[in-house]
């Protein structure tokens, strides 16, 4: 599935767009730091909680938790959603 | 001795500034990591090339970065520092920032400790590649529920800090937290015991208690590593091991000046000497050069007595604050003292706080300063 990075993560992969797969965001998510390692952890904590300022939406809808299921046609957005100076 | 140099880590980035031994003229290098909030920029004494670097940003998590060519290329942690998972029903914690970056004693290389918000200490054997947090303290039920969480304490969470390692034995350490206290180990962090005797904490709470102490920064004089130096939020303080007693040295500070900091610093060779910046604690703290009229003070005696040293800092009309980790100094002779002010300031003396001038202005607020002998 394709999923949107954000500018603040393509350092990890090069690009605003990546093809990814899984079962469920968590599957997503690890498939992810697979082929760009250290991208999870800059978003998600090691309590498994999404970071204060990251935000997760399948399309076009915001999603909170890992478990939420996939399928191969979905559209994932990350974004960082960052106020202040 | 061939070329120094000033780690400058700050809210929007790092710099690094070289110089030859002179410190006449330094070339800026930077900014590495533009934008990401460095707390800590540090190069490794053992090789004289490995530089580590805390970061993180306003969206992404905290994050360690190595280099091992002077910052030329980085690459990131494998494993940065971070809490194991908590168990079903518990509630885990979450590294927010790693604030302070210590190489481990010199018999061990590639062995590194960072100290963490919320309050926790990690250490790393393979040259900071991935960390593992120190059970002995983390996990220590001695500790463990009055180490607090990111977002008690400051405003930008507690700070474990001041981590020193004795030169004479690669396990005996210290470390201070701002929401806790002074506490050693003699077993590489196994078990650590309080180290606040003599120390004063906020009018009404109970000294007793480590936990409502705040020390703000600790330094051990490389001369004499059985003394050590603290600026604590109550007043200055030296202790001569194997005393356990801290003694408030900073009551010989001048009374319209007072005695509450961020910084101290000691001087390399000679552990009578050191420096520190005092800020205005009263009211409501609010923690500015006292009267706008930035000085650095310095003892020549143990804290017995000290000097103010202002000549080229600004005269009045600077609200400076140089936080804990923005005063160094060099091991050249005389030593060079350098602060970086929480309004993006880089200053420098090359003959012990004598005589200041600018490095740099208009940098971003200026986290941590550090200096280093380049290989």
């Amino acid at each position: 599935m394709n999923v949107s990075i954000p500018s603040a993560l393509q350092s990890y992969t090069g690009a605003s767009q990546v093809e990814a797969s899984g079962a469920n965001l968590t599957e997503l998510f690890a498939a992810l730091d697979t082929s760009y390692p250290g991208i999870r952890f800059r978003m998600i904590d090691e309590q498994d909680r999404f970071r204060r300022h990251m935000r997760c939406f399948v399309n076009g809808e915001q999603v909170y938790e890992l478990c939420r299921p996939l399928s191969v046609r979905d559209e994932v957005i990350i974004l960082q959603a960052l106020s202040g100076g | 001795m061939r070329e120094l140099a000033l780690l400058v880590a700050t809210r929007k980035g790092a710099w690094i500034y070289r110089s030859d031994v002179e410190r006449r003229e330094w070339r800026a290098d930077g900014p590495h990591f533009l934008g990401h909030i460095i707390h800590h920029l540090v190069l490794d004494p053992r090789d004289g090339r490995t530089l580590l670097a805390a970061a993180k940003t306003g969206h992404l998590g905290p994050t360690i970065f190595r280099s091992t060519d002077m910052g030329r290329s980085w690459s990131e942690a494998s494993r940065p520092p971070a809490f194991p998972k908590a168990g079903e029903g518990e509630v885990g914690r979450a590294v927010d920032h790693s604030f302070w970056l210590t190489p481990g004693h010199a018999s061990e290389p590639g062995l590194w400790y960072a100290g963490t918000s919320p309050q926790a200490l990690f250490r790393s054997e393979d040259g900071g590649a991935t960390w593992e947090g120190v059970a002995g303290f983390n996990d220590n039920p001695a500790y463990r529920d009055r180490l607090g969480g990111a977002q008690d304490g400051t405003p930008d969470g507690p700070k474990l800090h001041s981590m020193l390692v004795d030169p004479r034995d690669a396990a005996h350490l210290y470390l201070g937290m701002s929401g806790g206290g002074v506490h050693e180990s003699q077993d590489a962090g196994q078990t650590w015991v309080p180290l606040i005797d003599g120390l004063e904490v906020v009018e009404g709470f109970d000294a007793s208690q480590w936990a409502f102490h705040d020390p703000h920064c600790l330094t051990l004089c490389p001369s004499n590593p059985d003394r050590l130096y603290q600026q604590n939020h109550c007043g200055i303080y030296r202790i001569d091991r194997p005393s356990n007693q801290w003694r408030r040295i900073g009551r010989a500070m001048p009374t319209e000046v007072g005695d509450i900091g961020f910084p101290i610093i000691v001087h390399p060779r000679d552990d009578q000497t050191c420096w520190v910046f005092p800020m205005d604690g009263t009211d409501v703290w609010p923690r500015t050069s006292p009267g706008g009229k930035p000085a650095v003070y310095i003892t020549r005696d143990g804290g017995e007595s000290w000097s103010r040293q202002d000549v080229g800092l600004p005269q009045n009309s600077a609200w400076w604050t140089v936080y804990r980790q923005a005063m160094a100094n060099d091991i050249c002779d005389p030593v060079g003292v350098y602060v970086g002010t929480a309004s993006g300031g880089l200053w420098m003396s090359a003959d012990e706080g004598e005589q200041w001038s600018m490095i740099a202005q208009h940098l971003p607020p200026i986290f941590a300063v550090e200096t280093a002998v380049l290989a």
